[in-house]
């Protein structure tokens, strides 16, 4: 599949590359705003060779270094994801207070494994280390939205229209995060034309 | 009022945080913010603002515990080449959620201590390296950012002073050796994070080339209050060669999770007891793991442990990034410190053969444990990985993950020793094979 930035796009690459002396050091962020756009286009937009070598070509660098990048950082997928990217974190903290059988729930809910995405393409489920949000731990986040006060109010902004709104407490048991992950994901299936994150 | 009560009630970067506008530029202003720019560019000359950073006794508060002061004065004092600031905020070592809150909740703080940093160090630029998975510090960072150029506080000549001064936000992308300093550099400069030799410090030959002072979040967030009220005043917060004041946390299973800004030396028991209500329930506490996944854990007898850089190194860990996970009975630590020993595994950049291979033949080995699978040569077996790990790679990435792992071992050996072999966990499954707690 072909990539090519948009109008808009290749004007933001100008304006990042002028942030820097050179442009390789540009390559983070290039690669960042690639993703959202392909991810923007479509569910099955992911860095493919395609794209990697289009960055390659607009920051004028050997595409050897775009590729080492690329595969370098986690957060640069090298295959399609699903429109709500589900991360439920397991290290220290909310090893200690039950990230482990959320991601466990959500395995059998959305019936696939780490890294998987689901047929219908909505949901990717992943395992993440630290969200740095260890006080309001098990901590998870679908797509970005995560807000350090209240654990339920990322919900709220998942999607367009989500109008479910938290009981705003610091402590949620593990029981309860489950029911509303549950509920999130039924609304969430219901609605596979809410705009992206 | 108890007897380990800190030394002072005073609150600097959480002061105001009760403002839900603190993080726009009206609300930071309603609380005197950017005074210090106006008074640092106005009043001081940079060697004056150093001078006073320098006295403020600020050490490193990403974990390494450097002085700030002392860092900034590894600057070449005649270079032709421009330097460059570079703001560690790559928040990410386990059980660490301190930068978070200054970046979402008090971002115009930081960003001006980001500007009386470059303006100390004769820099005109700033990078603010976040970590990518934290989208909501980015935007927020970002928001400050605008504001501020828009308010003529970040660009050319800044209020009139003729400082220019340029802040840029650099999102990471999921890794977390790049909290490292040089890896982060590396990253910036974009490519993989793999961490350089050293030396050449960063002072001398750091990013593009060029001197660089890479700081973390909270260090410079520190500094408006340091040039409105002086070194001396903020080291007198704290205790002798830890000044002033720190965010600490607390998570795991305490009754209130959170974070709060105490004075450097408070005891580790007044942040468990009193600021996190101790534990959440029935079970007692077991042991505290306390400045990130990395530091070696610490028994219950050991609360009253200050919380300062060397209380914690004579402690035989680490201050890390100050905030505490706390675990209670019942806890296995073979089962946590395999979580923890995976992390190091994914996380290795694959750079040092120690590591590389290292980390994963610890995490193998240690999964195995977990199971109560035999390990031929028991603990010191694993002891003996952790050593041909320790001070043998470029980074402290290597370290970081050898030494929980020694700590969990000599804290809990007993534990440790009832796996070998068991064929199941002997701490949450009992001798019938059942789950038990």
């Amino acid at each position: 599949m072909s990539f090519e930035f948009t109008e808009e796009n290749l004007r933001k690459v100008k304006e990042i590359v002028a942030r820097y002396p050179n442009t390789q050091a540009a390559l983070l962020p290039v690669l960042h705003l690639a993703q959202e756009q392909v991810q923007a286009e479509g569910p099955e937009g992911y860095m493919s060779p395609e794209v990697l070598d289009h960055v390659a070509q607009v920051l004028d660098l050997p595409p050897v270094k775009v590729n080492q990048v690329a595969t370098f950082y986690t957060m640069y997928n090298k295959a399609p994801v699903g429109r709500y990217h589900v991360q439920v974190c397991t290290n220290v903290a909310c090893h200690l207070t039950g990230g482990l059988q959320i991601f466990e729930h959500f395995k059998k809910k959305l019936g696939v494994g780490n890294h998987g995405t689901t047929d219908d393409g909505l949901f990717t489920l992943e395992e993440v280390e630290c969200l740095a949000a260890c006080g309001t731990a098990p901590a998870l986040q679908i797509n970005d939205r995560y807000d350090l006060d209240n654990p339920m109010r990322y919900y709220e902004q998942t999607a367009d229209n989500y109008d479910h709104v938290g009981d705003g407490q610091r402590r949620t048991s593990v029981e309860e995060l489950i029911k509303w992950s549950d509920q999130i994901i039924d609304d969430l299936r219901k609605k596979p034309e809410g705009r992206r994150s | 009022m108890s007897g380990y009560a800190p030394k002072t009630d005073l609150k600097i970067l959480t002061a105001h945080l009760s403002d839900p506008e603190l993080h726009t530029l009206k609300g930071y202003q309603r609380h005197g913010g950017y005074a210090a720019l106006r008074k640092g560019l106005k009043q001081m000359s940079p060697d004056e603002i150093k001078a006073e950073v320098k006295a403020a006794n600020i050490r490193g508060r990403g974990g390494a515990g450097f002085p700030a002061g002392i860092k900034w004065g590894f600057l070449p004092k005649d270079t032709d080449k421009p330097i460059y600031l570079v703001i560690n905020g790559d928040e990410g070592e386990p059980g660490t959620f301190k930068d978070r809150l200054i970046m979402e909740r008090n971002p115009h703080e930081f960003i001006e201590g980001c500007l009386l940093t470059c303006f100390a160090i004769k820099s005109n630029t700033c990078y603010i390296y976040i970590r990518g998975e934290l989208l909501s510090s980015i935007r927020r960072v970002q928001q400050a950012i605008d504001e501020a150029r828009a308010a003529g506080l970040v660009g050319k000549n800044i209020l009139g002073s003729g400082f220019d001064c340029e802040v840029y936000v650099h999102s990471g992308a999921g890794a977390y050796v790049c909290g490292e300093e040089t890896a982060l550099i590396e990253s910036l400069e974009g490519k993989a994070g793999q961490p350089r030799n050293k030396p050449p410090f960063p002072a001398l030959y750091g990013v593009f080339g060029c001197p660089t002072i890479v700081n973390n979040v909270e260090t410079v967030s520190y500094v408006p209050w340091v040039v409105n009220n002086g070194g001396q005043a903020y080291a007198d917060l704290g205790v002798e060669r830890n000044g002033g004041l720190k965010l600490f946390g607390a998570s795991g299973h305490v009754k209130n999770p959170g974070v709060w800004e105490l004075p450097m030396g408070t005891s580790m028991r007044y942040l468990f007891e009193e600021c996190a209500g101790g534990m959440r329930g029935s079970k007692p506490l077991k042991g505290i793991i306390p400045g990130g996944s990395s530091c070696p854990p610490l028994l219950p007898s050991e609360l009253d442990t200050p919380l300062d850089f060397d209380a914690m190194m004579k402690a035989g860990t680490m201050m890390g990034t100050g905030c505490i996970a706390v675990f209670e009975e019942g806890t296995c630590t073979v089962k946590l410190a395999a979580r923890i020993a995976r992390f190091y595994k994914h996380e290795s950049c694959g750079q040092c053969t120690p590591c590389r291979e290292g980390t994963g033949w610890l995490y193998r080995q240690i999964e195995r444990l977990e199971a109560g699978a035999h390990i031929e040569g028991g603990l010191d077996f694993l002891d003996d990985i952790c050593n041909r790990i320790l001070g043998n790679t470029i980074c402290a990435l290597g370290d970081a993950a050898a030494m929980p792992i020694q700590g969990f071992i000599k804290k809990f050996r007993d534990e440790w020793e009832a796996h070998i072999g068991a064929g199941h966990c002997p701490v949450t499954v009992g001798a019938a094979g059942r789950a038990v707690g």
